[in-house]
């Protein structure tokens, strides 16, 4: 199908990621225009009865590629499965979720089909050629490129968490669906993931979580780290920290917002005692409202922030989580 | 191995408005390769044994990647080798995925080490393409790494979203490196006395075998229109009054107007 995108929807322990949807409802909006379809892909071990469901964010067709030996990630098998699809649809772009598997997938799939990535994308538009023009940031957020593929040849991009909305249609159970079969050369040594070991049990991972209430050397010490994970409860939301709060052994790195820690763009980000250093900005710059709460009127962050509160988080936080737990009584 | 300029860097787009402006910038070794080049001089101090080879190629002219390789020859690395001329200026991250592997191919490894991205074009793209284009498994983002010599295994912790995703694989493979792998060293006053002696070789696109044409700008699958500022944010609001009138109004705005809570 010359003229379809196709979209890989990723899932773990048979749950679809929500920048899957987002994804899909992303090339549903470029494609409604130019008559694109949208064929989605999904790949693992027990993933089909999830199929159907697809629908309803806008796939038009669905292929699933299930087995047992899919349980476990792996690069070069995701990919092939991928390319070969690919090579058979010779969709205008393959689009993903820029998650720590889309991340990887994407460079080896682009490469075995010798076109164009783009990584991290946070908007894009199609050209009447179908070319899309991608734009990314660069330079942890300082800039933003704006790209287009030299050629007219398909392109793979990879899609930031939480940007693109997700669509909710009608599901619609009839449209079609298709199994893939397994590639067969593997004559080539590949990586194995030999377990997965959970380590955020249970709570929002960070990088989907809607709403993160971070925290900092402001804090100072892990055992104030309550008062950020209490506000985090009251509204629904993950926690994170900044490097310093990090460096200092109070969390553990997985919870690192920041150029070397996880680029995050949830809906509302708190940062709490932390200075918004230029490293740390490059990692929540994008969420679409940020409030600071910090005793330094100076501090860089309030130049970033939607909404300051000037002042000392010991006092601001308790009184802040009482608030938000009364208004969600009241909404209850 | 790439050299970026400093995280700290305040950039200008150039008159063009496809790219930004490197003559007043200072460069650094890309802070997820000096990992790279620590976990590979850790591997070698404790396996007793092998090289260790730091390999960089210039896409700018502005850049100054032997400086960067100094540095690293002076951390410990044995020998250093720059990919030059004009055939590398521009392209993409397939074009030096391209060239790096078209060089690796001239030397033997086991291990490559790379950074997970660089902090300059944000890729996290070309450590993995060189995998594929070289056919061996890669695992990437990795912060904890086991390499066992006599099977010629190594075992990986990789962090994903929700846990750490533990992967093995076998020798030649790629990894690239993520912060919490190790602590990279300074280099000390004898090491950089040393890194003077050492070898610091440059290849050309005819040292390694490669039509220029899959190089550079005329390589490159991606052109870029045009770089900009990140859209600027409104003037943000500080909430005055004392805490509780803060708190409150805050709410507030966090339930009417943003319709988050
Ligand atoms: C290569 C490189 C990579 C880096 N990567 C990252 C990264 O990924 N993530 C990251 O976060 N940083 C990163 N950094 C570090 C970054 O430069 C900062 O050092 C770090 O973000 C500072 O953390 P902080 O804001 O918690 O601490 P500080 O800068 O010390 O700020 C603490 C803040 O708390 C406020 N405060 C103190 N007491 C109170 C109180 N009682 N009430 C309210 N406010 C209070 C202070 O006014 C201050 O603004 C990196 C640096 C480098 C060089
Ligand atoms: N010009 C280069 N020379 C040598 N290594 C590079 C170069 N560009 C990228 N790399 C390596 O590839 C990694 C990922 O780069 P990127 O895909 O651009 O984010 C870097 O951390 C380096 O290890």
């Amino acid at each position: 199908m010359p003229n379809s995108i196709l979209v890989f929807c990723e899932q773990r322990d048979g749950q679809l990621k929500n920048v899957g949807l987002e994804a899909l409802g992303e090339a549903h909006r470029l494609g409604t225009s130019s008559g694109v379809a949208i064929c989605a892909c999904i790949i693992g071990s027990d993933v089909a009865s999830s199929a159907n469901d697809l629908s309803a964010y806008g796939a038009s067709r669905v292929y699933v590629a299930e087995n047992a030996s899919l349980a476990h990630y792996s690069a070069e098998l995701y990919a092939t499965i991928l390319s070969d699809l690919a090579a058979r649809l010779q969709p205008v772009a393959i689009c993903m979720g820029a998650t720590a598997m889309g991340k990887d997938i994407a460079p080896r799939l682009a490469a075995k089909l010798k076109t164009a990535l783009v990584q991290d994308c946070v908007s894009l538009k199609m050209e009447e050629d179908c070319s899309l023009v991608a734009t990314r940031p660069m330079y942890g957020g300082k800039l933003m490129a704006i790209v287009k593929p030299v050629s007219l040849a398909l392109q793979v991009v990879t899609i930031r968490q939480n940007v693109f909305p997700a669509l909710e249609l009608k599901p619609n159970t009839s449209i079609p669906i298709e199994y893939l079969a397994l590639p067969t050369t593997r004559t080539r040594s590949v990586a194995k993931v030999r377990e997965v070991q959970q380590t955020v049990g249970g709570k929002r991972e960070l990088t989907e979580a809607p709403i993160i209430v971070s925290g900092g050397r402001g804090l100072k010490g892990p055992e104030n780290f309550k008062l950020v994970e209490e506000l985090a409860n009251a509204l629904g939301g993950a926690v994170g920290a900044s490097r310093a709060a990090v460096d200092a052994g109070w969390k553990p790195h997985s919870y690192q917002v920041g150029l070397t820690g996880k680029t995050v763009s949830p809906q509302c980000y708190v940062a709490c005692g932390i200075s918004g250093a230029i490293q740390h900005q490059a990692g929540m710059s994008s969420a679409r409202v940020i409030v600071a709460i910090n005793s330094n009127p100076a501090a860089p962050i309030f130049k970033l922030a939607t909404y300051g509160i000037v002042g000392n988080l010991f006092d601001i936080l308790p009184v802040l989580t009482e608030e938000v737990k009364k208004l969600r009584k009241k909404c209850a | 191995m790439k050299q970026v300029p400093a995280t700290e860097s305040k950039l200008t787009i150039v008159a063009d408005g496809n790219d930004i402006d490197r003559s007043n910038l200072s460069f650094i070794v890309n802070p997820y390769d000096e990992f790279a080049v620590e976990e590979a001089l850790q591997i070698k101090e404790r396996l007793g044994a092998g090289e260790v080879t730091v390999l960089s190629m210039r896409q700018h002219e502005s850049q100054k990647p032997e400086e960067a390789l100094r540095t690293c020859l002076a951390m410990g690395a044995d020998k250093a080798i720059l990919l030059d001329g004009p055939a590398f200026h521009g392209g993409d991250s397939f074009t030096t995925a391209t060239a790096l592997t078209s060089a690796i191919q001239r030397l033997p490894f086991d291990l490559l080490l790379f950074g997970k991205q660089a902090v300059d074009d944000d890729g996290g793209t070309v450590g993995i393409q060189v995998a594929e284009l070289l056919g061996i498994p890669h695992v990437a983002v990795v912060n904890k790494l086991e390499v066992h010599p006599v099977s010629r295994a190594v075992v990986a912790h990789r962090q994903v979203e929700d846990g750490i995703e533990v992967v093995e694989a076998s020798f030649p493979v790629v990894i690239t490196c993520q912060k919490g792998l190790n602590e990279p060293r300074y280099p000390s006053l004898p090491g950089i006395m040393k890194a003077k002696q050492k070898p610091l070789n440059t290849w050309t696109c005819e040292d390694i075998g490669i039509d220029p044409g899959r190089l550079g700008a005329s390589g490159a699958k991606l052109k870029t229109l045009r770089v900009e500022p990140p859209p600027t944010r409104l003037t943000g609001r500080i909430l005055d009054g004392d805490t509780s009138t803060a708190v409150k109004e805050l709410v507030r705005i966090l339930h009417e107007e943003e319709k988050l809570i």
